[in-house]
């Protein structure tokens, strides 16, 4: 693993840091967190870590040079989500895995996931764990509507969708878990470093 | 006991703003805020108000509001006419709201959105810390409508009677590098910072769509989602950028050749389909 620290300056007062991946990005910003870092925000990615609101980028800086990407993450909190497994890919992605319906299910609710990051919407989580062989390809063209709590895939990922939106992952299925409420605390069911498995109904 | 704002006209786009909501980033949440910080400030000062204060951003005029009891009001921003019960006010100045009464916007001469400060403030819910409404994920309070009424809290101050505000001059957006300017091709940041860009009419507070010459990029393929900051200028295939305002995605999968200072973020606020839009090297960043 490599870490290009000091990172890349962002306008006046943002540093963005490259990583490796998700997982080193999830592990930097969570150690960050810790430490804590004067910033405003602190947003992984799928391979980076933006510091935004920084008023001291050397001291900032200085301060990050203390991570190293062997830095161990804490396990999250584990959430359990149920699913009704009848989405409309389900048949792609079987055909694409080498199994019927009954073996997506199998390999879907076998992975414990971790939430990696967010951003698409508000309570949205990219979830990592499905090894690179089950990654499957986006839709060629979106859907113009896919509803609330679909569970879906896209590459490695597996995402739910908190609300209704334009999307191009495959559907897998659907959940009534409130993945998104403004009014609760917190109001995102799977922050970043969430661990995550899917339970069928 | 909490004064109410009845709203009797929204125009196409009234929203409840304060400075923003800040760190749920990480969560997808967009930081929101008045697009014109500096003059929702001034709206503030001049009624005496705290400046975390939540007021009404009024796009392109349209608002028709009626007190329930007598305060002190300021409209700032893009310069409309102001009524209160059909007689003229001044825009930039505190004026008294008498209970009862209508205070009116007209369409705005120049610019785009107008700043509406009562005295105390909106006192809506707020959300995660923030009362401001967030126009792509719609967290926060709700957008304004007709029928809706807002509380106001009590007011904290007096109004400045001779608030002299600094004229904003508006002038170039300085833009330093940014985090992928290495995906242009050489000059290419030079190149948006020697050509006049116009506004483009799907611009809207997520951000400022620009036509004109699209900019070049000396990489393919596709950039790992990253986050994204204020002011952003992120180049989507097509070559043509986008700058991002307050309701922009926390992150973004195509690459940012710059920022633009936030200090010049409020002329964005004010720019109209078709205006003109130059850049010039912030050298305030450069020197850093």
């Amino acid at each position: 693993m490599t870490v290009s620290l000091p990172g890349r300056p962002v306008g006046r007062r943002a540093l963005l840091v490259e990583v490796d991946d998700a997982h080193a990005a999830l592990s930097l910003a969570t150690w960050a967190r810790a430490l804590p870092v004067s910033a405003a925000e602190v947003v992984p990615a799928a391979a980076s870590v933006l510091f935004d609101g920084v008023d001291d980028l050397e001291g900032l800086r200085a301060r990050l040079a203390g991570w190293s990407p062997t830095e161990r993450l804490a396990p999250g909190d584990l959430v359990e989500i149920a699913v009704a497994y009848d989405g409309p890919d389900l048949a792609t992605v079987a055909e694409a895995w080498g199994t019927d319906t009954d073996g997506v299910v199998a390999r879907h609710t076998g992975v414990e996931y971790v939430a990696a990051f967010g951003g698409f919407a508000p309570g949205f989580a990219y979830l990592e764990g499905l090894p690179a062989e089950l990654a499957v390809p986006r839709l060629d063209s979106p859907r113009a509507r896919v509803p609330t709590g679909s569970v879906a895939l896209a590459g490695t990922w597996c995402g739910v969708y908190p609300r209704a939106s334009p999307g191009g992952w495959r559907i897998l299925g659907t959940t009534g878990a409130v993945l998104w409420d403004q009014d609760r605390e917190p109001p995102a069911l799977l922050p970043p470093g969430t661990r995550v498995r899917f339970v069928a109904l | 006991m909490s004064a109410v704002l009845e709203v009797l006209a929204a125009g196409i786009l009234t929203t409840v703003q304060d400075r923003g909501r800040f760190g749920h980033a990480h969560l997808g949440v967009p930081r929101a805020g008045a697009l014109d910080g500096p003059a929702a400030a001034l709206a503030h000062r001049l009624v005496g108000n705290d400046p975390g204060a939540a007021l009404l951003e009024v796009t392109l005029g349209g608002l028709e509001v009626r007190a329930h009891e007598g305060r002190w009001v300021a409209v700032t921003g893009a310069p409309c006419p102001v009524t209160v019960d059909g007689e003229p006010r001044s825009h930039d100045r505190a004026e008294w709201l008498p209970a009862g009464s209508v205070l009116r916007l007209g369409p705005p001469v120049t610019g785009v959105r107008s700043y509406v400060a009562v005295g105390g403030g909106l006192a809506v819910a707020p959300v995660l810390g923030s009362r401001s409404t967030d126009t792509l994920a719609w967290v926060g309070p709700p957008r304004v409508s007709a029928g809706d009424t807002l509380a106001v809290a009590p007011p904290t101050g007096d109004p400045r009677a001779h608030e002299t505000p600094r004229p904003r001059r508006p002038g170039p957006l300085r833009v330093a590098p940014g985090p992928r300017e290495d995906w242009f091709v050489a000059g290419a940041l030079a190149a948006l910072c020697s050509t006049a860009y116009t506004v483009g009419a799907d611009s809207n507070r997520i951000g400022m769509r620009l036509d004109g010459p699209p900019l070049e990029r000396s990489r393919r393929g596709e950039l790992p989602s990253e986050g994204v900051v204020l002011g952003a200028v992120q180049v989507p295939p097509n070559g043509l950028p986008v700058v991002f305002l307050a309701d922009h995605p926390p992150t973004g999968g195509y690459p940012v050749i710059g920022v633009v200072a936030e200090d010049d973020l409020w002329q964005c606020a004010q720019l109209r389909p078709g205006e003109e839009v130059r850049f010039t090297p912030d050298r305030v960043a450069a020197r850093r």
